[in-house]
């Protein structure tokens, strides 16, 4: 005899509705797997939840549901949602005190090599990338560094690649990047065009971007750097432990990671491999 | 049982906060306490929670992301992020600004209210802005106790006025009488004498 299951809810209609949309949320995700392969079930539930509110508003749909019907059958709507969940917001030079922590004690480390290479994972739209790449310039580490720049997503590769900024956005970056200690007047590195920065060609002469799944690809290389600063904060606990297992893997002993600035490495199963060269920016160097 | 009450403020928060985090005294605070104060991105990572700190009997620090949420304890949302809640854990977001702000109070509040429903507590102070209003109408439409400072005692009323319009609340309060609320809602009961 069939049985009827049922989770009872008790609560509030609002309450009711979580509840619901939990579910969507589920079988969405699980959807997206089957169908797509890219793999978000194990991204932290919150912003998850608020990001998709926001595509869901931009479909003009007014379900988990329904949007889940509609990237199973439009694979361009799937690119959207893709570009939604995978776009990490951030600027150049984004917390100046970090960049000038990796000037004091990353660089005179980055000196020691012949050649170095840096990792930075999940780049998203470049500003890291770029903020990077005029740091080692400035630095004069930037012919002997090859940065690999990698992204879930193609599409914020592209962008990374075309090193367009909105034009409104230079004003805080160049008050970071005077705050990040910057050598030289930010304006030399971008040429002003209508409301776009085109950025310096020759400030990517040395990146490779490449499309690479922190959730499902393994290592490819040795880092003497990995870069990755608030992208985990999208991941759950037990998502974060396997990057963190992947960095490890990607770093030779006394490779550095660089994290945000609210990001902690005690809760990672590594935490013991790595000494802290700068605690408040979370600049780790591993040691074992 | 309330075991969280977050704290939205902006213009003219500091004072506010000092205010009723020295009013928030007790034998035994068994809520946690989670604030969300708009500030500048390059505001030092510091400053703020030792300035709260020194008007508080709990300790006061910046939530990282996935910390273990604590009881007793009252955590700042960090400068230039939004602070989420989950279940059990704190997380953290750069994702745009909502209503000009991150932090902003209205992911605090909204995220707070799914996850503890009726044991939430949502207040909402001085503010030049409409941040909050929906997370406080979040809280309340999931059982959880509001309270509003009332715009007249507040150092700016825009947002407090912006939370009344938004949602019926249990409470509007002057500033001084905010803490000792807190108080009987997040601390235990006091001895008995009999």
């Amino acid at each position: 005899m069939a049985t009827r299951e049922r989770n009872e809810t008790v609560g509030t209609p609002a309450q009711a509705r979580d509840e619901l949309e939990r579910l969507e949320i589920q079988l969405l995700l699980e959807a997206i797997f089957r169908r797509y392969g890219f793999d978000f079930r194990e991204y932290a539930p919150a912003s998850l939840k608020r990001r998709l509110s926001r595509r869901i508003d931009a479909e003009k749909l007014t379900t988990v549901s329904g949007l889940q019907e509609r990237v199973l059958h439009d694979p361009a709507a799937m690119e959207r949602l893709l570009l939604d969940l995978s776009i990490n917001v951030t600027a150049m030079f984004r917390d100046p005190t970090f960049y000038v922590a990796f000037r004091e004690k990353v660089v005179p480390l980055l000196r020691t090599y012949p050649f170095t290479r840096i990792w930075n994972a999940g780049c998203s739209t470049g500003e890291e990338v770029y903020s990077l790449a005029m740091l080692l310039e400035e630095e004069g580490l930037y012919d002997t560094t090859r940065i690999y720049a990698t992204d879930i997503n193609e599409a914020v590769l592209e962008q990374a690649r075309a090193g367009v900024f909105p034009l409104d956005k230079m004003r805080e970056y160049t008050q970071n990047y005077i705050r990040a200690g910057g050598k030289r007047a930010f304006s030399e590195y971008y040429v002003a065009a209508y409301d776009a920065a085109q950025f310096d060609r020759r400030l990517i002469r040395n990146v490779v971007f490449a499309q690479h799944n922190l959730v499902s690809d393994r290592s490819f290389n040795e880092f003497n750097v990995i870069v990755c600063r608030n992208v985990m904060i999208y991941f759950d606990r037990s998502l974060q432990d396997h990057v963190h297992e992947l960095f490890y893997e990607s770093l030779p002993t006394f490779g550095v990671l660089a994290l945000g600035h609210k990001e902690s490495i005690a809760f990672s199963p590594h935490a013991e491999s790595y000494e802290e060269l700068d605690a408040q920016e979370k600049l780790y160097r591993k040691v074992r | 049982m309330i075991e969280i009450a977050v704290i939205g403020a902006s213009w003219g928060g500091l004072n506010a906060l000092t205010t009723v985090l020295s009013d928030l005294v007790c034998d035994e605070l068994r809520a946690t306490v989670v604030i969300a104060q708009h500030r500048s991105p390059e505001s030092s990572q510091s400053v703020l929670p030792q300035l709260l700190g020194e008007s508080s009997s709990a300790p006061v620090r910046e939530a990282s992301d996935k910390e273990t949420i604590e009881p007793a304890t009252i955590y700042l949302a960090p400068p230039d992020y939004h602070l989420l809640i989950e279940d059990g854990h704190f997380a953290l977001a750069t994702d745009a600004r909502v209503q000009f702000a991150r932090p902003s109070i209205d992911v605090l509040f909204e995220t707070a209210a799914e996850v503890y429903g009726d044991r939430a507590l949502g207040v909402i102070l001085t503010g030049a802005n409409a941040d909050g209003a929906a997370g406080l109408r979040s809280i309340r439409e999931r059982g959880g106790l509001t309270v509003v400072q009332d715009p007249a005692t507040a150092e700016r009323s825009a947002m407090p006025a912006a939370a009344l319009a938004a949602t019926p609340v249990d409470a509007v309060l002057p500033l001084d009488e905010i803490g000792p609320f807190l108080v009987r809602h997040c601390c235990g009961e006091p001895a008995r004498v009999r």
